[in-house]
């Protein structure tokens, strides 16, 4: 009864969606006040009717109801109630839901918070989310229901895939789908703008702090997924350029492009149709990732089970969507043109050559990603694309982009003497040269990889000194603190994302230069050395958990006799599929970890252990939670709340207006 | 309307186009080395006699599918049906290569069991599901520890293999066999074996 109830609510969802998409449009061009006003209730009520849905989908999970058939593929009575709950999108259709969920989450945000815009453009908004809305419940309940029955019911559930049986994937589907659909309000932004021919700045300055926040659930959704790979796959790495993860990637560089541009069109007027292009295309590369992930397509560790009438339908869905939206840019372009000029030497200049550069990044691993399908489709031979080749065309273009992302903030907008600001920035470049150099030599490892990417982590770390002094030295006089307090909320964001990326690059190449890793067989009481440390195996031990069951051996590290920790990696065996798991422990430091994951057991007893000396990895992940943080500072500038007040006046006024 | 300002619409529907033609491919079909390699050696008892063991050279001369199944896999419950019709239309025959009937199955707890009690435990699994679902099988043969499926790169079941008359892999097919799988991949694959001799 209660899977029928949840079906039930999300058709009542799919038909509140397409009022949504259409009630509201209508008004905007007739300019009817009563038809716009549509949207608000309808968005909210298809938010009511999915959540509903979601949670007897989840009840079906909680209670073991196994004549659901994605329950009996997906759960089983001896899992842990927390990854009942979890596996309820550890699965395709269930992964769809949550998608409509967190889209009409993003949509109910935009009613509550952005009361302030005007009617109209609010009104073209809700419109264009309702239609993605449509296309993403009718594409789950036409080809992915999943409150489909088993019948005859069976006794006991498939179980979720353990691999998925973990905190970490706890938070990172929803991280990630927050992000990838946060990039829907910034393209329904772009595209009610367009649609109302109004094209001026205003719809930057309002999609600003959405796209913001979309790019922050973003970073972390990656952040944590790749955390989850390096300490739950077992074998020490942390990206792998699966296709799913570029999925993610994609739509990752083109976002923090568009953060950028939208930040041009604001300030300068300028990019206008650069930024709309970038709105689009974010968001298109979103609705690629899904596609690559649920047609089947490409292979990839982590695609789900694939259909082909999945697949049809999506490329449908993307063909209807990115087709209309570009066709609507060809249409209204030449509109987009003009804006402030600037010189060659200017921020804008800097801005422009990152957005170019993330761009050709984007397209790229897109490349990449798709090259295997291009060739197999030109009957040119089957192939797989693998590391080196993202390796190869990352460092190139990434370099650049490092280097100008530091130099542009010294640049004034407009026009600026590029002598002058050379000099300004010279020591600080000169200096993080010889620390590159310096640096990689001190670690014994003098490689041009490992010296370029100290060279950009020293010149990302002075320079953000060099800004931050520069910044405090313009109101001399006042006391420090004021002057920190002087400082808007957008600058350091700016400030921290961009030393967050700094932090990052000290991990990666740290990492990539120095990491080790040895496989040993290990009888009880036998020692290894890796890195200075020494491990001895203390035998493994039974530690059956609810639904599977493990051994878990026992390795003390100690370094010259001094005890650092006690390891107890794991070896599961998961009953209902009978698939062994790894449970890698790790000892956490702020300088290396020292990871340990137990392999198989011989028959002499002995124990197969892989050792791994990673140093600075977890920098890896400082970084992006220094990204993160910046990206919610810029969000949480006060100077949005301000102009949303000014905005509300202005609106409240025009209406005034229109009515007399 | 400027003709630039279509580029990025063009580059899409290439995109699109290219997309479109790639899920008529598949990109799991190639992978598996096996194929066109001779199908692994085995002697496995018999589920019926399993006091007599069956090789894969008694097959030689037939084009024959190999079925890997077991009683706990839910996804064999979806292609059985169609196994079944498979054997009363006499398509091709089938043999059933039972999969860790028991250690396989999560519900079951195999620790310390000795391998006599595991081996008629599997055995009365396996009987009583074929009575209960029909055999569409020629015979059946027990891979109790999963040996032999490891031997044959089984990475989930169901999996099936067409084996042709020399003893060659020509394809592998793995998840359930639906009426489409049937229609559209297999039937065609089969006729192609027997044509090339």
């Amino acid at each position: 009864m209660i899977p029928e109830l949840g079906h039930f609510a999300l058709i009542l969802a799919l038909v509140l969606s397409l009022v949504q998409g259409i009630v509201p449009l209508v008004g905007a061009s007739r300019n009817s006040m009563a038809l716009m006003a549509v949207g608000r209730p309808a968005a909210q009520g298809q938010f009511f009717f999915i959540l509903f849905s979601y949670v007897c989908l989840t009840w079906a999970f909680v209670t073991s109801d196994f004549s659901v058939q994605l329950a009996a593929s997906n759960s089983h009575s001896a899992t842990p109630l927390m990854y009942k709950i979890t596996g309820v999108w550890g699965n395709h259709e269930g992964s769809l839901l949550l998608w409509a969920m967190s889209l009409s989450l993003w949509t109910v945000a935009v009613t509550v918070f952005s009361r302030h815009l005007p009617e109209a453009f609010m009104a073209r908004v809700l419109g264009v989310l309702g239609w993605v809305s449509v296309g993403f419940i009718s594409f789950t309940l036409v080809t992915s229901n999943p409150f489909d029955r088993l019948l005859p019911a069976v006794a006991e559930g498939r179980d979720l895939n353990p691999l998925l049986q973990d905190p970490g994937m706890i938070i990172h589907p929803p991280l990630l789908y927050m992000g990838y659909v946060g990039f829907s309000v910034a393209f329904a932004f772009a595209i009610a703008a367009l649609l109302s021919g109004r094209l001026d700045a205003a719809w930057a300055r309002w999609s600003r702090p959405w796209t913001t926040v979309a790019w922050v659930f973003l970073t972390a959704g990656i952040a944590v997924g790749s955390g989850w790979a390096y300490y739950e796959l077992g074998w020490g790495g942390w990206w792998f350029w699966d296709p799913v993860e570029n999925a993610s990637f994609m739509p990752w560089l083109l976002g923090t492009a568009l953060i950028h541009s939208l930040a041009v069109t604001e300030k300068r007027g300028a990019f206008r149709s650069w930024t709309v292009l970038l709105a689009i295309a974010a968001f298109s590369m979103s609705l690629l990732g899904t596609f690559l992930v649920r047609s089947g397509v490409i292979t990839s560790v982590h695609a789900f089970a694939t259909d082909p009438k999945r697949g049809l339908y999506i490329l449908a869905l993307l063909v209807l969507v990115i087709g209309f939206s570009l066709m609507l840019y060809a249409m209204r372009a030449n509109k987009l043109m003009g804006g402030g000029s600037f010189a060659l030497v200017s921020r804008e200049t800097s801005l422009l050559g990152n957005n170019v550069l993330l761009t050709v990044a984007s397209a790229s691993v897109l490349l990449g990603t798709l090259y295997p399908l291009f060739l197999d489709a030109l009957n040119l031979g089957k192939i797989s694309v693998g590391p080196p080749y993202f390796e190869a065309v990352f460092v190139p273009l990434m370099t650049p982009v490092v280097v100008l992302m530091m130099f542009g903030p010294f640049l004034r907008w407009k026009d600026d003497d590029f002598v002058a600001a050379a000099r300004k920035v010279a020591p600080a470049f000169v200096a993080s040269i010889l620390i590159g150099i310096g640096a990689a030599m001190a670690v014994d490892h003098l490689t041009w990889r490992t010296a370029l990417g100290l060279f950009l982590a020293a010149w990302v770390v002075l320079a953000s000194i060099q800004l931050l002094y520069g910044r405090l030295k313009e109101r001399a006089g006042a006391s420090v603190g004021s002057r920190l307090r002087s400082i808007t909320a957008s600058w350091w964001g700016m400030w921290l994302a961009h030393l967050g990326i700094g932090v990052f690059i000290i991990g990666v190449t740290m990492v990539g230069s120095l990491d080790q890793h040895l496989d040993v067989k290990m009888q009880e009481g036998q020692r290894a050395e890796l890195a200075g440390y020494t491990f001895t195996f203390r035998g493994a031990i039974d530690a059956d958990g609810p639904n599977y069951d493990a051994a878990r051996g026992i390795i003390d590290v100690t370094r010259n006799g001094r005890a650092i920790a006690t390891l107890t990696p794991e070896k599961r065996l998961y009953w209902a599929q009978g698939m062994p798991m790894t449970e890698a422990s790790i000892d956490i430091g702020p300088f290396r970890d020292v990871y340990v994951s137990l392999g198989e057991q011989l028959e002499t007893g002995a124990w197969i252990v892989s050792l791994y000396y990673k140093p600075f990895i977890s920098w890896i992940w400082l970084g992006c939670t220094l990204m993160g943080l910046g990206g919610l500072f810029a969000a949480a500038d006060r100077r949005y709340r301000r102009l949303a007040e000014r905005d509300a006046k202005v609106g409240a006024g025009r209406s005034v207006a229109g009515a007399a | 309307m400027k003709a630039k300002f279509l580029v990025p619409l063009l580059l899409f529907f290439a995109l699109a186009a290219f997309l479109g033609f790639g899920l008529t491919l598949n990109p799991r079909e190639v992978p598996s080395p096996l194929i066109g390699k001779p199908a692994p050696e085995f002697t496995l008892a018999r589920l019926d006699q399993p006091e007599q063991r069956f090789a894969l050279e008694e097959m030689r001369g037939e084009v024959w599918l190999l079925n890997v199944w077991a009683s706990w896999c839910v996804a064999c419950r979806e292609e059985h049906p169609v196994l079944v019709r498979m054997a009363q239309q006499k398509l091709v025959p089938i043999v059933g290569l039972n999969y860790k009937e028991v250690r396989g199955d999560g519900a079951l707890n195999v620790r310390g069991m000795a391998l006599d009690t595991e081996t008629d435990l599997a055995i009365q699994r396996a009987r009583r599901w074929l009575t209960d679902h029909g055999d569409p099988y020629v015979l059946s043969v027990l891979d109790i520890d999963g040996r032999v499926g490891i031997d044959f790169g089984v990475y989930g079941v169901p999996e099936t293999f067409l084996i042709d008359r020399e003893g060659k892999i020509r394809y592998k097919h793995i998840g359930p066999i639906t009426p489409e799988v049937l229609k559209q991949v297999l039937l065609p694959k089969i006729e192609e074996v027997r044509r090339a001799g």
